[in-house]
């Protein structure tokens, strides 16, 4: 994991990186993970994986402009630490994780969602929930339409969202998200953008085979 | 040194082989000739072999009815054995109230019966037994030892009242627990078998909930001319009490999640919802609350996303 994730730089377990799973995976396609940084400053970015999972990598987030906090769900195929690693540019690690008991088998277990006829139609579509403060978005939530598989599933090539940007009204880059196989079908986002002071939000981003994801998110 | 051996050795023995594997099934009288097996308010784990389900039978002049069959193989054979010492009567049909795996593993012991259940759980049953097995082998361990994949032992269940001698009874299609719940309603006696559709004194598993339906299930029971309810799960009660706690819960449950989503919390901000003091008494309480935001909460983000 050292070498693989955190390119062998140096790294210190610390409690001020807050990670959060339940103790059981109840569905291993969906197991909610939220991670929040208190207390430490000039951060580049947080990488999130899982060492037990065939593959580890879930999640590189980049809180430019926004609070170190991110919530999403993943896949699991059995019982593993998750752990948030926070690199500031100093180039330091700072790892923080929690142990997931798990079934397993949701990492190759086929998507459901490409079952349905048209989803295509709906594929890179974007819905959302915002919590307003004031003028300005709080709160963002937002659900992508994508089968995001794995690859290990029988028959059924490796398909997901790779990257996007979060830009703020101004189109100035508050966030970067890259995400990997792992993140869970039709993935939903949990951002707090208060710091932004922004009234909307802009998604720019791309899948692995360069369809491209757009999205204009208001009240 | 050699004596402490002998003793491991012995209670090795003990707890591993004799008798280990008994469920310990006592009939409890509801009624005059209505009869249920008690199962723990717990979890499934190696130790209880799954045996937190409540099953039950009927003496009629005809025969004998069985209302769910257990978790395993062995518990529906123990079962059996236990119906024989109160009654000599045939078992003349099994009925399954839904396709969780608790309530129907057990039904290979009564192979040489009539199983009945609804079109729908045998669909489900069809579709899920594969991995609810695997699942069960996983939790409960060697007391699943035998029960294989059976799901041609059930037919479709077409009657909605039958008398067999003495006993006149009601079979009502109802859906809340899962899309298709049976409940078994015994008019003189004024007892209902609700399956899963009411629990007492345990909270609720909800993996295949449908909260609303569920809500309009327990309000018709409301109305019905019932005296007593053996719920799938918890104490035998008084059907005011029983029914009010479980829509009680499940209320709460659908309030608490919806708001959740609605207010902007990720999912593990909702697994962190305080849970009020009149719940704390329900047993296994924290562990299915966690259970029951995950198969939940997604459905409110399809409402309140736009």
């Amino acid at each position: 994991m050292h070498e693989q994730i955190l390119n062998k730089e140096p790294v210190v377990f610390d409690d001020r990186i807050n990670i959060q799973v339940p103790d059981f995976a109840e569905d291993p396609m969906n197991v909610p993970v939220s991670v929040e940084i208190n207390g430490i400053n000039d951060i580049a970015e947080i990488r999130v994986f899982a060492d037990l999972n065939p593959i580890q990598k879930i999640l590189v987030f980049k809180p430019l402009h926004i609070k170190p906090y991110i919530a999403f769900r993943f896949k699991v195929e059995q019982a593993t630490p998750v752990r948030a690693a926070v690199k500031t540019n100093d180039g330091s690690w700072y790892v923080g994780g929690r142990w997931l008991e798990a079934a397993g088998g949701g990492c190759t277990a086929p998507g459901t969602g490409t079952l349905i006829p048209d989803w295509q139609d709906k594929l890179l579509n974007v819905t959302s929930r915002v919590k307003m403060n004031d003028a300005y978005i709080g709160r963002l939530r937002f659900k992508i339409k994508h089968p995001m598989d794995t690859g290990l599933a029988d028959g059924i090539p490796e398909f997901y969202i790779k990257k996007y940007a979060l830009l703020d009204e101004s189109k100035r880059e508050i966030a970067i998200v890259e995400t990997f196989q792992p993140v869970s079908e039709d993935p939903v986002f949990s951002f707090d953008i208060y710091d932004a002071k922004t009234s909307s939000i802009e998604l720019i981003g791309m899948d692995n085979n360069g369809n491209k994801l757009e999205a204009l998110i208001r009240q | 040194m050699r004596i402490r051996r002998v003793l491991l050795l012995l209670l090795f023995y003990n707890t591993t082989f004799a008798g280990a594997l008994d469920y310990q099934l006592t009939p409890i009288k509801v009624s005059d000739d209505i009869y249920m097996f008690k199962g723990l308010k717990q979890d499934f784990t190696p130790s209880n072999g799954g045996n937190i389900v409540n099953t039950g039978f009927i003496v009629t002049s005809q025969g004998v009815v069985v209302i769910d069959t257990g978790p395993s193989y062995l518990y529906g054979k123990q079962m059996r054995a236990a119906i024989g010492k109160v009654t000599d009567k045939p078992i003349i049909k099994v009925l399954i109230t839904h396709h969780h795996p608790d309530h129907f593993l057990g039904s290979q012991a009564f192979s040489d019966v009539p199983i009945y259940a609804l079109s729908s759980t045998i669909k489900a049953i069809e579709m899920e037994i594969a991995s609810l097995l695997t699942n069960m082998y996983r939790l409960a361990g060697e007391w699943m030892r035998g029960t294989e994949e059976t799901p041609e032992l059930f037919q479709a269940l077409n009657l909605s009242e039958e008398k067999l001698g003495n006993h006149q009874l009601q079979y009502l299609s109802v859906s809340g627990h899962t899309n298709s719940d049976l409940m078994v309603y015994v008019k003189e006696q004024k007892v209902l078998f609700s399956g899963d559709v009411v629990f007492y004194n345990r909270a609720l598993t909800t993996p295949h909930a449908l909260p609303t339906e569920w809500l309009a299930t327990l309000d018709m029971i409301q109305a019905m001319d019932v005296d007593f309810i053996v719920p799938g799960h918890g104490d035998i009660s008084k059907r005011e009490v029983a029914v009010i706690q479980t829509a009680d819960y499940l209320n709460w449950l659908e309030h608490i999640i919806s708001n959740a989503v609605r207010d902007g919390l990720d999912m593990n901000e909702a697994l962190n919802i305080q849970i009020p003091e009149r719940f704390h008494g329900l047993a296994v309480l924290n562990a299915e609350f966690s259970r029951s935001v995950s198969h939940l909460y997604p459905a409110y983000e399809e409402i309140f996303f736009k």
